[in-house]
């Protein structure tokens, strides 16, 4: 591998790394700060996806008026399914949010079949971003990919600030260690969590829905993308923003140089990692905050 | 009160409630997948399936057709009891199904013993042409190896000398390259790499840039459904279409081209089905598929219009008594079969001897551009009957 | 309390009672249908051992189910039946390795990141038998002869390997119910309910951990033999995430901390799938069959909070204002 083309590797893993984050950043406020095993994160992600799809000739078939409908919707579906049907779930055995979010994802996939089929479908990249740039002789890098990674950063910055710099992520952080206190110092720590939940289901579907021109719509592509995600989050250390970040930037290096160096264990890699990881720190990377 | 309702499941679920259908009926068991990744795949075969019928006025070898269907989820895991199910409990004559190709092969493994009569209108597996052959079990789609073999020859009549190939870590993807490395270094051709994506991820970039290192004549391809969108529109992006052309197993552009947005655009794959194809069969199909069900058939539609055709000449043979596999398969063999794709006959494995396209991407279709390999017969390694 | 027991033991004698008695009633297909959920009544006891019993929640039960299934047929000689005998225990042996492997370094972790470590394990067999030539690749693998055929343990005869795996079922359920009354099983629960008190204590709780892990993983080993046996072909997708996955639901569907909980939650998930896919009672809408099933569940855990094994007390004390015992 000469030093151009390990460059490129380098910032194809850097650039995957950045998507796997984005897909996973949902999950890391849900299941890293909330305590909810949700195994309908995938759904949440294959609904962005297909709002990007379906919402666009509503809007006019403008993609980033699509991103802000879709958004929003997303936050209206977070904000009612824990209402619904996890508010009262916090003070139960956790393993019931294991059944919970199974029964979800059933749902979610019979009632996307229902309303959009089960065809495969694709999204065009918008015009403003369809350009690409040479990479070497014979390669070339999509603009809109580059423009992906830098959402991405933008979004771990904002995160980051938010949980460490502002009260509402003090006090969100404070409610995920100890909710009693968090209560009794006047903060309704219930609507706290509506809102983190939202937000949670907000970014998965962001994260869909902004990655669907460079990826395609298909049925069943939610439970494709849960398990990496709860590897990310695990590998980062449970509850900590910084360390889902560098876990998916570790990942998208090990899987994108692995998937050339050795080829034939590309598959299992992620999860040697995983396991290699866990057994050298038994709590993740990074502590929590 | 939960006594009651498992009870009530119980005796739904363990006796059941089969009502009683015409005695001279011809129970016809549909086994595809209606959801998950594969429901539109078998949604066309069933289509195409009952077009056929229909066109037979509703009978199979002098009996009225009645179907009995079952999802089976893809899952190979639960396909040894669906079709114990359709074939126990549901008494079917004859099993139809399916896509994917563990559950098919694990399907075959039970319809091999029982001795009913199946048809596989997808699965392209070499297991199910191979060692699980029997006189019961006939193919009216591919094989893997088929389109991939065609292709061999297509790339170095074209002057390629050295080809890199992708495709998925699994049984499909690696009879297709397999197939293609053969007839490729048959030629004189050379295979320089050979690459494996684990199943089903569809994370390329790292492979591309691969690709764009390795700078060979052409890649060959087998990618299928969201994983063939999502190479074509990333193979594009890197800027490989112009510089490497991109050669595949037709399922590369089968209805994926929509959803590639136009980055498909002129690729050149092998199938045992095109658009365009000049015969009456195929016109009249058609047709009558787009009265019917509002919207183009696809070579699922196909696979499936033959399988009832492969069905009906079989039972016609015999009156339409299913059990007389013997007479059934004598039949078939014998027999040409008057395809959309175009006339076919079936080999002793009973997988289709048929010709393999070479197509050009245009717009939404796959128009034909010339007989890649004719009359192509699959090895058949393993069948002994 | 005694009451309750009493009722228990007889809920789960009439259990077995009717399973014995169901072959003379169920028809062919219906006798294997029951038989794999025999076979998945085993694989839930061996992982409710783990979760409800232990606190253990491990998400690569389906390894040692799919490694016990693909030594059956990996085993089993291509010209003649294997010896039940030898086959079996090979089998157990197998899969209580791999977890003997497997448990040893993912107990170091605990609570979620355990989850992970076992799933994690998992995964690498699963890519093991699907990526390699070992065990067929990604199409699967089928057994040549049944194990016992010609004998008077003709597994390939139904009601021959029902009544094995019934066998198999009721000396789980009992090795499984004497073990948690034992001093190991006493210790299980002190893990369960606060390892680190008994830590404190200078207990040392790594040993029964791992005894239970191992225990768990031959247990499901001897359910991958089973299913080997009555299907003759297996698939890598049984090692999948997807079955560790749906076991975890049985278990959490039938009631945690109870072995007629995982039972009665493996019988009543398979059957929920048969309903809601039956055509007879859906028409068309049969194909939909995942949307019943997922509401089913969301209710379920919506109104069932301890899972189907707390349904005769919620209904005695919607009844008669009582706590039942």
């Amino acid at each position: 591998m000469d030093l151009s083309v390990f460059l490129i590797q380098l910032l194809n893993s850097l650039q995957y790394g950045l998507l796997l984050y984005l897909v996973a950043m949902g999950l890391t406020l849900i299941f890293g700060i909330m305590g909810v095993i949700n195994l309908a994160h995938g759904s949440f992600y294959m609904i962005g996806a297909y709002m990007a799809y379906a919402l666009a000739p509503l809007v006019g078939g403008n993609f980033f008026l699509t991103l802000l409908v879709g958004l929003v919707l997303a936050v209206i579906l977070g904000y009612l399914l824990e209402w619904a049907f996890f508010s009262f779930l916090y003070d139960r055995e956790h393993l019931q949010q294991v059944l919970m979010t199974y029964g979800l994802i059933l749902v979610f996939e019979e009632v996307r079949s229902l309303l959009v089929g089960d065809d495969v479908y694709g999204v065009s990249v918008p015009d403003i971003l369809s350009g690409s740039i040479a990479l070497g002789d014979v390669m070339t890098y999509p603009v809109y990919r580059l423009f992906v990674s830098a959402v991405c950063l933008l979004l771990a910055l904002g995160m980051y600030l938010v949980f460490t710099r502002t009260r509402l992520g003090m006090m969100i952080r404070a409610g995920s260690v100890n909710r009693e206190m968090v209560q009794s110092l006047g903060i309704d720590i219930k609507f706290l969590y509506r809102v983190v939940f939202a937000a949670g289901v907000a970014i998965a579907a962001f994260a869909g829905m902004i990655s669907a021109p460079v990826s395609s719509i298909y049925p069943g592509m939610g439970n494709q993308v849960l398990i990496i995600c709860f590897v990310v989050v695990v590998i980062g250390g449970i509850g900590s923003i910084r360390g889902a970040f560098f876990a998916a930037l570790l990942i998208g290096l090990v899987d994108t140089f692995g998937k050339v160096l050795l080829p034939e264990a590309s598959g299992v890699l992620v999860y040697v990692l995983m396991a290699l990881i866990l057994l050298w720190k038994p709590n993740g990377l990074f502590k929590a905050g | 009160m939960k006594r009651l309702t498992l009870s009530l499941v119980t005796a739904t679920a363990l006796f059941g409630t089969t009502q009683l259908m015409a005695e001279d009926a011809l129970k016809v068991g549909l086994m595809l997948p209606a959801s998950g990744t594969y429901a539109q795949l078998g949604n066309a075969i069933e289509n195409g399936f009952k077009l056929y019928i229909e066109k037979e006025g509703g009978k199979l070898g002098g009996r009225d057709v009645e179907y009995v269907k079952l999802d089976d989820e893809s899952d190979p895991s639960k396909a040894t009891d669906n079709i114990n199910k359709l074939i126990k409990s549901d008494k079917v004559d004859v099993v139809v199904g399916t896509v994917h190709s563990g559950v098919a092969a694990a399907m075959a493994k039970v319809a091999k013993k029982t001795g009913t009569l199946m048809v596989v209108p997808n699965a392209g597996s070499k297991l199910i042409t191979g060692p699980m052959c029997a006189p019961n079990i006939f193919r009216s789609s591919f094989s893997n190896w088929q389109p991939g073999y065609a292709m061999g020859k297509v790339a170095a009549d074209k002057g390629y000398k050295k080809v890199v190939t992708i495709t998925w870590k699994y049984g499909a993807g690696e009879e297709s390259v397999g197939g293609f490395k053969e007839s490729f270094e048959e030629n004189g051709g050379e295979v320089v790499k050979e690459m494996f994506v684990p199943f089903p991820n569809v994370e390329f970039q790292a492979l591309l840039t691969e690709i764009a290192a390795t700078k060979p004549d052409a890649v060959y391809t087998f990618f299928a459904g969201g994983g063939a969108v999502k190479f074509v529109k990333d193979y594009k992006a890197a800027g490989l279409m112009n510089s490497i052309p991109l050669l595949g197993a037709g399922f590369l552009t089968d209805g994926t081209l929509k959803a590639q947005g136009g980055d498909g655009e002129g690729l050149l794959t092998t199938l045992h089905y095109a658009d365009s194809l000049d015969n009456e069969t195929d016109k009249t199909f058609r047709t009558a598929y787009n009265e019917s069900f509002e919207m183009k058939p696809d070579v699922y539609a196909v696979q499936g219009y033959d399988a009832a055709q492969i069905l009906s000449i079989g039972l016609a043979a015999v009156d339409g008594d299913a059990t007389k596999t013997k007479e059934i398969a004598a039949a078939v063999e014998s027999a040409e079969i008057d395809s959309p794709r175009g006339k076919f006959t079936l080999s002793k494995a009973h997988n289709p001897i048929q010709d393999i396209y070479l197509r050009e991407a245009k717009g939404e279709g796959n128009p034909v551009i010339s007989v890649a390999a004719a009359k192509l017969d699959d090895p058949a390694k393993g069948c002994r009957m | 309390m005694i009451y309750k027991e009493k009722g228990k033991t007889l809920f789960v004698g009439l259990f077995f009672l009717a399973l014995a008695l169901y072959p003379l009633v169920g028809g062919e297909y219906s006798i294997t249908l029951v038989n794999k959920i025999m076979i998945y009544a085993i694989l839930a006891l061996s992982l409710e051992l783990l979760v409800g019993s232990t606190g253990l929640v491990c998400f690569g039960q389906a390894a040692f189910f799919g490694i016990g299934a693909y030594a059956a047929i990996l085993l089993s000689p291509e010209d003649g039946p294997a010896s039940v005998w030898f086959l079996l225990p090979a089998c157990v042996v197998l899969a209580a390795t791999y977890a003997l492997f497997v448990g040893a370094l993912s107990l170091r972790t605990k609570g979620v990141y355990f989850i992970m470590v076992t799933l994690a394990f998992a995964q690498m067999a699963y890519y093991v038998v699907h990526d390699t030539s070992l065990g067929g690749g990604s199409d699967g693998i089928y057994m040549y002869f049944t194990p016992g055929e010609e004998t008077w343990l003709d597994l390939s005869n139904p009601v021959i390997l029902y009544f094995f795996t019934l066998l198999f079922l009721v000396w789980t359920f009992v090795f499984l119910a004497i073990l948690l009354r034992s001093h190991l099983g006493r210790a299980l629960a002190g893990i369960r309910i606060n390892e680190q008190r008994m830590l404190a204590s200078g207990f040392s709780t790594y040993p029964y951990k791992l005894a239970a892990f191992v225990t768990s993983g031959g247990i499901a080993g001897m359910a991958g033999f089973l299913f080997a046996v009555q299907d003759g072909f297996v698939n890598p997708e049984m090692l999948s995430w997807h079955l560790s996955g749906a076991l975890l639901v049985m278990i959490i569907l039938g009631g945690l901390g109870h072995l007629h909980g995982a039972m009665i939650g493996a019988f009543v998930f398979v059957f929920l799938q048969e309903f809601f896919k039956s055509a007879e009672i859906f028409g068309d809408f049969a194909e939909h069959w995942h949307l019943g099933l997922g509401l089913t569940i969301i209710i379920s855990v919506a109104l069932l909070p301890k899972g189907l094994v707390g349904l005769p007390e919620l209904v005695q004390k919607r009844l008669f204002g009582t706590q039942a015992g």
